[in-house]
């Protein structure tokens, strides 16, 4: 069964430049219990997919499209309705801790209001489940670290907190964005387990720049390039045989493949290169690949690539 | 030559009012970075790590300890005399969003060590073609100038703090976990740049890092930590 089907979906950003054009027509499918990786580029449109799905962009964004969650379009819903369904249903872990906590707000009281929001729990009860939360994203000595403020914690622990925050009130759908950056292998190889753990029954979608982490959560992964996505297909598929250009550059830029960077620089956003978007960059580029837009096609059972050369 | 020069530093925090608790974030730190070296450090997350290149820097005042730079004990130093020693050592924060004005546009940013006249005096139009210059050497482009940092995605503005500390060109460097925030493709492109950095001006930089890899690939000796201290420091040909 399908829980999330976004359609057609175009996140745009007036500025003084012009449009930026952030999510440009993305089409993705999450069915019940699915977990899904999102990589791509810095700047590609991940986070703005993720905020679209959540309705956390500033009141100037414009959003076209659908997304049908478990049939209903969380665009046509009024504010009070999406209120409900964030955090009871969906909830999301953000990318930013400094910016996303609240700096005069012990942090035991804020995963205590993040639950209380949603569950009918009294004050006390709250604060000692936040502490348990505390606990199982394994924060040493959660009962003191409850009483601290946000920059009293190191930067993995501030992170830990907001993964603690999304995990809190038990939705069915999560989107998490970056939970695993700066955190050290063993810490980071627990919060894996704890996020599997946390969503075998439910579904996921996980924004990540560690391959190794979309590698254990995800069966499958996005790729997203320009606001578009270029490659979708099982995780194994997808980091053993990647068919898209930029996906295998992508693989060969690994410090353990040599450290090669794709050549050139991101695409603009607000006049996105005509054709192929990644064509100033692709080795494999042809003439055609100037001026003809591929389309999303599986190429085997499952593997979608945007690409002439599968065309 | 060393550059830094560390002797038995700590920092220990204390909290609560009624019971007070104390953090010993670092407990009795000692080493050293020569000219043109790379330190590794590494360690469990709260093992420290920050904290110390905040203490390096000054940015927090030590409970305990000294801190030589080039030769002068920065322990000592007057608020003053501290301001003049800070273009020569920078750092770049975990999390860019903190270490960026949000009220300040990205090439204002960029802009504003040329403006104080950190390099001499420069003509509005030759600082424009600075920053435009710094802008393509990070990856970024000249349609993000005019916007402000909430506009950005997080590598992007982590790369607006890497053109902002190449326009101060400090010579030293301490790195937080400086590509986290970054694809595997952009972190490539970068760890090539500070490589080059390292290679054509003798750059001198602590590298904070979870990665093993990419750490090994920076440093010329590696440090690590656990709970407020140094266990050991090796080469990282073989660490
Ligand atoms: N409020 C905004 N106004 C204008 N442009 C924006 C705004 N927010 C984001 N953008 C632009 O939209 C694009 C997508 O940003 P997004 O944050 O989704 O990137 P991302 O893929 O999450 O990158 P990262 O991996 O660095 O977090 C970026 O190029 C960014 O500059
Ligand atoms: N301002 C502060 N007040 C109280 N405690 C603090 C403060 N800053 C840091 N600490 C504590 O000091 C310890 C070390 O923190 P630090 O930020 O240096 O860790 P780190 O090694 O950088 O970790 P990470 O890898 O998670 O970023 C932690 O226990 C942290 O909670
Ligand atoms: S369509 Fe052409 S330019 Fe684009 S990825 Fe394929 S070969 Fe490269
Ligand atoms: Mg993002
Ligand atoms: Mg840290």
């Amino acid at each position: 069964m399908l829980l999330l089907d976004i359609i057609h979906l175009k996140t745009q950003f007036p500025t003084q430049d012009g449009m930026v054009k952030a999510v440009d027509t993305v089409d993705l499918q999450i069915a019940e219990g699915e977990r899904i990786g999102l990589i791509g580029e810095t700047g590609c449109g991940k986070t703005v997919l993720g905020m679209s799905i959540v309705r956390l962009l500033q009141p100037s964004t414009t959003i076209e499209g659908r997304i049908l969650y478990r049939g209903r379009d969380i665009l046509q819903l009024d504010e009070e309705e999406m209120r409900r369904l964030r955090g009871k249903e969906i909830s999301m872990i953000l990318q930013n801790p400094t910016t996303s906590l609240n700096p005069v707000l012990k942090i035991g009281d804020q995963i205590a209001e993040a639950i209380q929001l949603h569950q009918k729990l009294g004050k006390r009860e709250a604060k000692s489940k936040a502490v348990e939360m505390l606990e199982s994203v394994n924060i040493p000595d959660a009962q003191r670290r409850a009483d601290q403020y946000p920059h009293e914690l190191s930067g993995g622990m501030k992170e830990r907190v907001m993964i603690a925050m999304g995990l809190a009130c038990d939705p069915s759908f999560i989107v998490a964005d970056e939970p695993t950056k700066g955190l050290d292998a063993k810490t980071k190889m627990q919060i894996v387990d704890l996020l599997r753990e946390a969503t075998a029954h439910k579904s996921l979608l996980i924004i990540t720049h560690d391959l190794g982490v979309a590698e254990a959560i995800c069966d499958r992964i996005a790729v997203m390039y320009a606001g578009e996505l270029l490659e979708d297909a099982s995780s194994r598929l997808i980091l053993e045989e990647p068919i898209h250009p930029y996906m295998q550059g992508f693989i060969n830029s690994l410090p353990s493949k040599g450290l090669m960077p794709i050549p050139g620089t991101s695409p603009s956003l607000i006049a996105p290169p005509h054709g192929c978007r990644f064509h100033p960059r692709c080795s494999r580029a042809m003439k055609i690949c100037e001026r003809r837009h591929p389309e999303m096609v599986e190429v085997e059972r499952g593997h979608y690539v945007r690409c002439l050369l599968c065309a | 030559m060393r550059l830094i020069d560390v002797q038995d530093l700590k920092k220990h925090y204390s909290s609560g009012m009624i019971n007070k608790q104390y953090t010993r974030a670092v407990d009795g730190v000692s080493f050293f970075i020569d000219k043109g070296e790379t330190l590794g450090l590494v360690g469990e997350s709260g093992c420290g790590k920050t904290t110390v290149g905040r203490l390096l820097l000054r940015l927090i005042e030590p409970t305990s300890g000294k801190i030589v730079f080039d030769g002068v004990d920065i322990t000592g130093l007057g608020r003053k005399e501290m301001r003049k020693m800070r273009p020569r050592m920078q750092m770049i924060f975990q999390d860019p969003e903190s270490s960026l004005n949000p009220k300040m546009r990205i090439g204002e940013s960029i802009a504003e060590p040329f403006r104080l006249g950190l390099h001499g005096r420069m003509g509005k139009a030759e600082i424009k073609e600075r920053v435009l210059e710094l802008v393509d050497i990070v990856g970024l482009n000249p349609e993000h100038v005019n916007r402000f940092p909430y506009q950005l995605s997080g590598g992007q503005n982590q790369r607006v703090v890497l053109a902002r500390i190449l326009a101060i060109n400090p010579e030293f460097i301490v790195a937080d976990e400086p590509t986290a925030s970054l694809d595997v493709s952009v972190q490539a492109q970068i760890l090539r740049l500070i490589m080059d950095l390292k290679k054509d001006f003798g750059l001198t930089m602590l590298f904070i890092s979870h990665d093993q890899e990419v750490v090994r690939h920076m440093s010329d000796r590696i440090a690590m930590m656990d709970r407020g201290k140094i266990k050991r420091i090796e080469s990282a040909k073989r660490a």
